[in-house]
């Protein structure tokens, strides 16, 4: 209490980290970006259909989430989508990093903004793009199950990859290239090179790529929206079609799964990318 | 780095698969949207392509340079809340110890990483008639006025009964979610604007006799200034091209630019004119990103100085 007693530990001119009012806005940005995302997991509790007041604890609509068909399917999808996005965008995006890492080609400059730009277009714009390209080849629809989620899938690898590919090419910035030629020389292959040599230096970038695929995959909305079928709905698009027809519980229990996933797979994105930097620094 | 030719295999094979997958799947569509934007609509389904402008044409009529002017000024709107709200935030952060830094920067990037769908979700929860800051006012105004029964001014004689704001489906709306999903944009960019600046000039400036607000605005504004046009471009950019944010939170006049290409294309079925719409909006994306690069590059070139 600073009113009552001197303070031991006065408040620099430059501590602006301490001085009140910066503080308070702090406070009440973080509240402004947290308190909307906590009020709707807690209402997934909430045992009232009207979502309006707090009526006491229940899981009744985890339960209910759990044996409607529909959301779980698209749950499964989704997850599946993400899997598939996941896989293929972490070898695409590996071989994009290693490309523009390692050679110097006429036109590099040009190949690189093009890589960039599923990262930079409206996301709107690219999805019109992929409707309008399934729907002009004529990609058949009634696929059975895992086959139909192709288009979506090809889609989401399509905006995934490039960002797979920057988190790994900032992986391999830290690389010693004496160590590539070193093994050239003593006689391997190029691609034994790139399986012994540079891909266990890659690996942290290989998980985090991974993961930002994944969560990119299963986050997306937007895109998929527009490449998505009457009978091929991700979780995102369900989720949708609920809050455009009612604010339920059972939406706010979905959405608490949802961000449940993700958040996993950040912390573990993240977890993997401090243990790294950690190793980093204390190998130098 | 080495030349491609010192190895032309391995360079052909590791390029070939992510080059096919963009070109193919990336380049293709895309290219298909620009021819369709020069195209005629002459039935329900067909679509010729007859090299003409009437779809940039009509782009100009005033009802979409109206929804264009909209979706700029609400995007400028949401840009310019997230630089007075961000600011703070970000030298709050700069100047925190490092353990406590990295919190900060965390759990300012951590929404970032929720559903952008489910943000907007959540912010429906907490504007709509029976909302959050709704039912908190009425509660508020309710106990106000028992309070007030005390003195004899109760029954709502002098406050109240409380009658529920239209939070939800109007602009405002829209800019509140707009601002809710992007501030984290502009912390980022502002925060390592700042991390950069020497401290010794607010020092000194401090020594010297100015005031907090002075350095702030003669000092620290000029010197950041590359790295706020950066936040403000990273910002403006996807506030221009929302979908989702006016879809939900916005009325009937809170289109956005992306939702009427949105409607074009599914709604109203005209792809020509829709796709014209998209590669409007992708070169004012363009446009954008030219500006932040030449900026950048200006501000690389005065580091070196």
């Amino acid at each position: 209490m600073s009113i009552f007693r001197r303070n031991p530990d006065p408040i620099g001119p430059l501590d602006y980290a301490r001085r009140f009012w910066l503080r308070a806005i702090v406070a009440v940005t973080l509240f402004f970006l947290y308190a909307p995302i906590i009020g709707l997991m807690a209402f997934s509790f909430n045992d009232s259909r009207r979502n309006v007041v707090w009526r006491g604890f229940t899981t009744d609509y985890y339960v209910k989430f759990w044996n409607n068909d529909s959301l779980m399917l698209a749950f499964a999808n989704s997850l599946t989508i993400a899997l598939m996005t996941t896989v293929v965008s972490t070898i695409l995006g590996a071989l994009t990093a290693y490309v523009l890492w390692r050679y110097r080609f006429p036109g590099k400059a040009v190949y690189e903004g093009g890589m960039a730009l599923p990262i930079v277009i409206p996301e709107i714009c690219m999805g019109v793009a992929m409707m309008v390209f399934f729907a002009r080849i004529g990609w058949p629809a009634g696929l059975p199950w895992p086959i139909n989620l192709g288009s979506i899938t090809i889609a989401h690898i399509a905006f995934a990859f490039p960002f797979a590919a920057i988190v790994i090419r900032a992986r391999l910035e830290s690389f010693n290239r004496e160590l590539s030629e070193c093994a050239r020389d003593l006689g391997a292959s190029e691609y034994r090179v790139f399986r012994d040599v540079v891909v266990p230096h890659m690996k942290p970038g290989l998980i985090a790529g991974a993961l930002l695929a994944f969560t990119l995959s299963l986050d997306d909305f937007v895109i998929t929206f527009f490449t998505a079928g009457p009978d091929t709905v991700t979780f995102p698009v369900k989720i949708y079609s609920m809050v455009r027809f009612s604010v339920t519980p059972e939406v706010n229990a979905a959405s608490t799964v949802l961000i449940l996933v993700t958040l996993v797979v950040t912390a573990v994105a993240l977890w993997v990318q401090n243990r790294n930097n950690m190793i980093g620094k204390s190998a130098h | 780095m080495e030349n491609w030719k010192s190895s032309a295999r391995a360079f052909w094979v590791s390029m070939a698969p992510p080059t096919f997958w963009l070109v193919a799947f990336f380049i293709i569509p895309l290219s298909l949207i620009w021819l369709y934007s020069f195209s005629s609509k002459t039935g329900i389904v067909e679509i010729t392509l007859d090299w003409n402008l009437r779809q940039y044409a009509r782009a100009l009529e005033p009802v979409y340079l109206g929804i264009f002017w909209k979706s700029i000024w609400m995007a400028a709107a949401t840009t310019a809340i997230c630089v007075v709200v961000a600011f703070p935030v970000a030298i709050a952060i700069v100047f925190s110890k490092p353990t406590m830094r990295m919190w900060l920067l965390l759990l300012v990037i951590l929404p970032f990483w929720t559903n952008l769908l489910i943000r907007t979700y959540a912010l429906i929860a907490v504007l709509r008639t029976n909302g959050f800051i709704n039912n908190g006012l009425d509660w508020l105004v309710t106990h106000a006025d028992w309070l007030l029964s005390f003195v004899g001014l109760g029954d709502n004689m002098l406050i109240g009964p409380y009658r529920p704001m239209a939070l939800l489906y109007n602009n405002t709306a829209v800019i509140f979610g707009l601002v809710y999903v992007h501030l984290p944009f502009m912390v980022l960019p502002l925060y390592a604007a700042l991390d950069r600046l020497d401290r010794s000039y607010l020092e000194a400036s401090l020594d010297l006799g100015a005031g907090h607000f002075r350095t702030f605005f003669l000092i620290v504004v000029p010197l950041a200034l590359p790295g706020i046009a950066s936040g403000v471009i990273i910002t403006f950019i996807p506030a221009m091209g929302s979908y989702l944010t006016p879809d939900l939170l916005g009325g009937t006049d809170s289109y956005m630019i992306a939702n009427v290409i949105a409607s074009q294309f599914k709604q109203a079925n005209n792809w020509p004119f829709g796709a014209a719409l998209s590669f409007l909006l992708m070169y004012a994306t363009f446009f954008a990103l030219a500006i932040r690069a030449v900026l950048m590059r200006k501000e690389g070139r005065g580091d070196r100085r």
